[in-house]
């Protein structure tokens, strides 16, 4: 019970630990912010709503009998603790996000308007085809621009998330190799890929096999081709990969696992470094997936939502999931069944249509760009990544020669023997007011930090980065190892126990025991 | 390109820095068969005035919800959002942050999460829920797939009142995951699930109401599977039930997977919208999805990190609970800050006002000729039989603007039994003019 207890933040300032001596425990704009739980005025509601003349209940006595225990509050109250909660996060609209292979970059604000038109937020999946006639020009417009962009020639737009394309990805491919009566049982993984592709690969009853790196970041081709062998379905691979470099063998690895009778299934996470310049399609890949808020700026949200969808080849669009979008004679129809053109398809892979309001801000941020807008994209994204590794190259430790693509990988040699590690590192950025980087992943690189500053950054923001960068790097040289193991020092919460919080797991709130009764 | 701070100057010093003459230089890894040599075959860059221009045309071509008398459910739910959530999910801290890896600067996404998984937690009935997952529907498949891990047995018992759609992603997962899916038909009026729990049975899935919208009892059914070893997974695709009648866990539900898009999140054509997913303690490690979790900083003072990570993807890799990764964060805060607002008494009246209008529409369509109460029970949605083709009439009320509800028959058009049946929902919004429009086009339709 002393776990739950914990639990309870109130106002009142003798539980709240205050190590800067304020009073509150606040420290001027930042505000301590008390669990909604701690702020219960019962019976008070933030929504008047009118209660209904006396009707016959139709609930068949199953009604709730039971109090829920949801606390009571105002409006003002819940506007002002929502509010305080963001005060204590850290946003790419507040600053330089370089979380590599996250891809945070501007939201543009035209999106969420257009996202909430009522023509395109109040229509209901399910209304009569007749009545949404724009809704299917829409997605079927998001679609065109996919194809032409990946030179693919279908996309299934209903997965929910990257990790759910991916999963579509890898079902389409077994349901092809099923068609032929082709049973094979390993995907080939390289070792520098995002968990999501084992873990996809395992849910589709694979076995997964990894495919270590060479020394330049990329395949290594001859262990790939070692692996290769008639069991094997696909191969999943992401390019530009998680090093940041372009798998520049890319054509002849699509030819040998074609050769091997296998998919190549292509993570497209780093779609936004050749956006416009390269189109998957002619670098031999059989299917993949796009992360809407990575290449074309759904907002990440905080974690979701996102949506996948995922570029087929001729030979897996037969088993594209449902729903379709296909032309006919009168227009536009929606094909929500196992039948007909869609007879083939591997079925649902989530509720309805797809992550609409998704697509409708996907397609926005495609149109505001325009196919010269999109090159350019990749372009500056590049360029900026290449930009913060040759000023940094003296500093940080690079892992790989070459240029970069998107996202520059540094590791952590720079800080040998200093006492400082990567964790340390980043933490210390948080201190001056950046989101670290991506850190320890990917993992076939010791200590590894991987920037994406993505276009979106002015070049101004780019070199006051490198400065920070730069005085850290002398910093810990220069033996001022405490700074960095104490960071952050200037955040509404300092390092966390994850520790404990995995051995005692605390998920959620409860009333104090004393309180219980009137809670039951 | 008013998103793109670079300037060309900017862009020539850096390829300075960098020591190359041109961009190309900086694509050199790129096969040269691969290269395009200029912009694809799409439009150019276009300003806010025509993206806005065009995109409002395709949204115009729409008949939106608002704009008709409006009785469509069937799992998904047109209910009032209050002004002040789209105004807090619009605020950029949260709107433009990322999963929060580095909890000592996104406390905020960590506590409104805290927040979120007590409220699904109390609303179901269950001792812990996790951070979301997409929707309903994938939440429903990722129940039948914890109680595989849990039990070891690999049959799912499906009754046939569960949502065609989780129904269908269940079919999808079970063929390529490798899990037996026993799916009952579709009738409304349930089925006798007892006979079919057997030492094989990992879970038994039941929905509460039911697609056609009745209510049951599951409590017996929760002790038939727990003697045979099986769990009972409980789906809710209207959340807002749960503030009218008794939740899954108090009728012995072991996981409940549910849609909560009727809590702070729009139609959206079908998405995004919020899956929810609870259970008991003793299951958590079995969980598929991210968790937020109690814990302190160096200093004492009580914080949240995601937690229980081991069980992830970018842990655990080919051994993860499940593939996820993303979440449905933003929603979840929709869904979070209504919940808020509506608190104890807002939602259970909120419940009342929506199960009173689907009582006074229900009442008022028995009155019609033809039209058949199938439901003994219901919240705000229930099913009528027709002495037509369901989608013919549906199509015949929306030349006459009203939308009047799903026909069966559009999720399962084989079946000749589903062709007469109408889901009919009604919520908080549709008033008694809605009504009388709805009641007024059926007496003509049918006649």
């Amino acid at each position: 019970m002393n776990d739950w207890s914990r639990a309870i933040s109130t106002h009142r300032v003798d539980d709240m630990p205050s190590p800067f001596g304020t009073v509150t425990g606040n420290r001027g704009l930042q505000i301590e912010e008390t669990l909604i739980f701690g702020q219960d005025s019962p019976g008070h509601c933030g929504v008047d709503l009118p209660e209904p003349a006396p009707f016959r209940s139709r609930l068949g006595g199953l009604e709730r009998k039971s109090r829920i225990g949801l606390p009571g509050l105002s409006e003002p109250q819940v506007v002002r603790h929502f509010t305080r909660l963001s005060h204590n996060n850290y946003a790419i609209d507040t600053g330089l996000y370089p979380l590599g292979s996250c891809t945070m970059k501007h939201n543009p604000r035209l999106n969420e308007k257009l996202a909430r038109l009522p023509g395109l937020a109040d229509i209901h999946p399910l209304q009569p085809v007749s009545t949404v006639p724009g809704a299917l020009e829409l997605i079927d417009t998001l679609a065109h621009w996919l194809k032409v962009l990946t030179g693919m020639p279908a996309i299934a737009l209903s997965p929910a998330a990257g990790a759910h394309g991916e999963l579509c990805g890898i079902m389409s491919v077994r349901a092809a190799l099923e068609a032929r009566g082709d049973r094979r049982s390993r995907v080939l993984v390289p070792e520098s890929a995002h968990g999501t592709n084992p873990a996809t690969a395992a849910a589709c009853g694979y076995t997964v096999d990894q495919i270590p790196a060479d020394a330049t970041g990329r395949v290594d081709r001859a262990a790939l081709e070692a692996r290769l062998g008639s069991d094997v379905a696909a191969l999943m691979l992401t390019n530009p990969n998680t090093c940041g470099l372009f798998e520049s063998e890319i054509i002849e690895i699509a030819a040998t696992v074609h050769a091997a009778g296998a998919f190549f299934y292509c993570d497209g996470a780093n779609f936004n470094a050749i956006v416009g310049r390269v189109r998957p399609a002619d670098l031999g890949i059989d299917c993949m997936h796009i992360n809407l808020h990575k290449t074309f700026s759904t907002p990440h949200g905080g974690g979701g939502p996102g949506s996948g969808p995922v570029a087929l080849t001729e030979s897996l669009a037969p088993y594209a999931p449902l729903p379709w979008i296909v032309h006919g004679p009168d227009g536009l129809r929606l094909l929500e069944h196992k039948a007909g053109p869609a007879e083939h398809s591997l079925g649902r892979l989530k509720g309805f249509h797809g992550q609409m309001g998704m697509f409708v801000r996907a397609l926005a941020y495609m149109m505001s760009h325009g196919s010269d807008g999109l090159r350019q994209v990749a372009e500056d994204a590049v360029l900026s990544a290449n930009y913060l590794r040759g000023r940094l190259a003296g500093e940080l430790s690079l892992p790989f020669p070459g240029t970069c693509m998107h996202e520059v990988l540094f590791d952590d040699r720079f800080l040998k023997e200093t006492g400082v590690t990567t964790l340390d590192f980043a933490k210390a950025l948080i201190d001056e007011g950046y989101h670290p980087m991506t850190m320890y992943f990917p993992l076939i690189v010791h200590g590894a930090m991987l920037v994406e500053p993505t276009e979106t950054e002015s070049k101004a923001s780019l070199d006051q980065f490198v400065e920070v960068l730069k005085a850290l790097a002398a910093a810990a040289r220069s033996g001022e190892v405490s700074r960095f193991r104490t960071a952050p020092i200037f955040t509404p919460r300092r390092r966390l126990d994850e520790t404990s919080a995995a051995r005692k797991p605390v998920l959620r709130w409860r009333p104090e025991p004393a309180h219980r009764d009137a809670a039951e | 390109m008013r998103y793109l701070p670079l300037t060309e100057s900017d862009r020539a010093e850096m390829l300075g820095v960098i020591g190359v003459d041109s961009i190309d230089a900086l694509f050199a890894d790129v096969p040269d068969a691969a290269h395009l040599d200029g912009p694809v075959d799409l439009p150019r860059a276009m300003g806010e005035i025509e993206v806005e221009r065009l995109i409002s045309r395709m949204a115009a071509r729409n008949v939106s919800a608002g704009s008709v008398p409006f009785f469509i459910g069937a799992g998904v739910y047109r209910h009032h959002i209050p002004a002040a959530v789209d105004h807090l999910i619009q605020r950029g801290e949260f709107l433009t942050s990322y999963t929060p890896y580095q909890p000592e600067i996104s406390q905020g996404t960590l506590q409104y999460l805290f927040e979120f998984q007590t409220q699904v937690a109390l609303l179901t009935g269950m001792e812990v829920a996790n951070a979301s997952l997409y929707d309903g529907a994938t939440a429903c498949v990722e129940a039948v797939m914890m109680a595989g891990r849990v039990t070891g047995r690999r049959k799912a018992v499906m009754a046939g009142g569960v949502h065609p759609h989780y129904r269908e992603v269940c079919e999808t997962y079970a063929r390529f995951v490798g899990f037996e899916l026993q799916a009952h038909d579709p009738v409304p009026g349930g089925e006798n699930l007892v006979a079919h729990v057997d030492r094989d049975t990992s879970c038994v899935v039941v929905q509460n109401p039911d697609f056609y919208g009745e209510i049951r009892d599951y409590s017996r059914l929760a002790r038939i599977c727990h003697d045979a070893g099986a769990l009972l997974v409980v789906v809710v695709a209207e959340i807002l039930s749960l503030g009218a009648i008794r939740p899954p866990g108090e009728m012995g539900a072991d996981i409940v997977a549910a849609e909560g898009q009727s809590l702070g999140n729009a139609l959206n054509f079908g998405g995004p919208h919020v899956g929810l997913f609870a259970t008991r303690d003793k299951f958590v490690r079995q969980m598929p999805g991210r968790l937020v979790g109690q814990t302190v900083d160096t200093d004492g003072r009580r914080g949240w990190v995601l937690t229980l990570s081991t069980r992830e993807q970018h842990i655990r890799r080919e051994r993860a609970t499940s593939n996820i990764c993303t979440n449905a964060g933003l929603c979840a805060l929709a869904f979070t800050v209504h919940l808020a607002l509506l608190g104890e008494a807002g939602l259970t009246r909120l419940a009342r006002l929506n199960h009173a209008a689907a009582v006074a529409l229900a009442e008022r369509l028995e009155q019609v000729p033809g039209v058949r109460l199938v439901n003994r029970t219901f919240f705000n949605e229930f099913a009528v039989q027709l002495p037509r083709p369901a989608a013919e009439v549906v199509e015949a009320l929306a030349e006459r603007d009203v939308l009047a509800g799903v026909p069966v028959s559009r999720f399962y058009p084989e079946r000749a039994e589903a062709a007469d049946l109408l889901l009919i929902a009604a919520t908080e919004i549709t008033t008694r003019e809605d009504m009388d429009r709805l009641e007024a086009g059926l007496r003509v339709v049918l006649s």
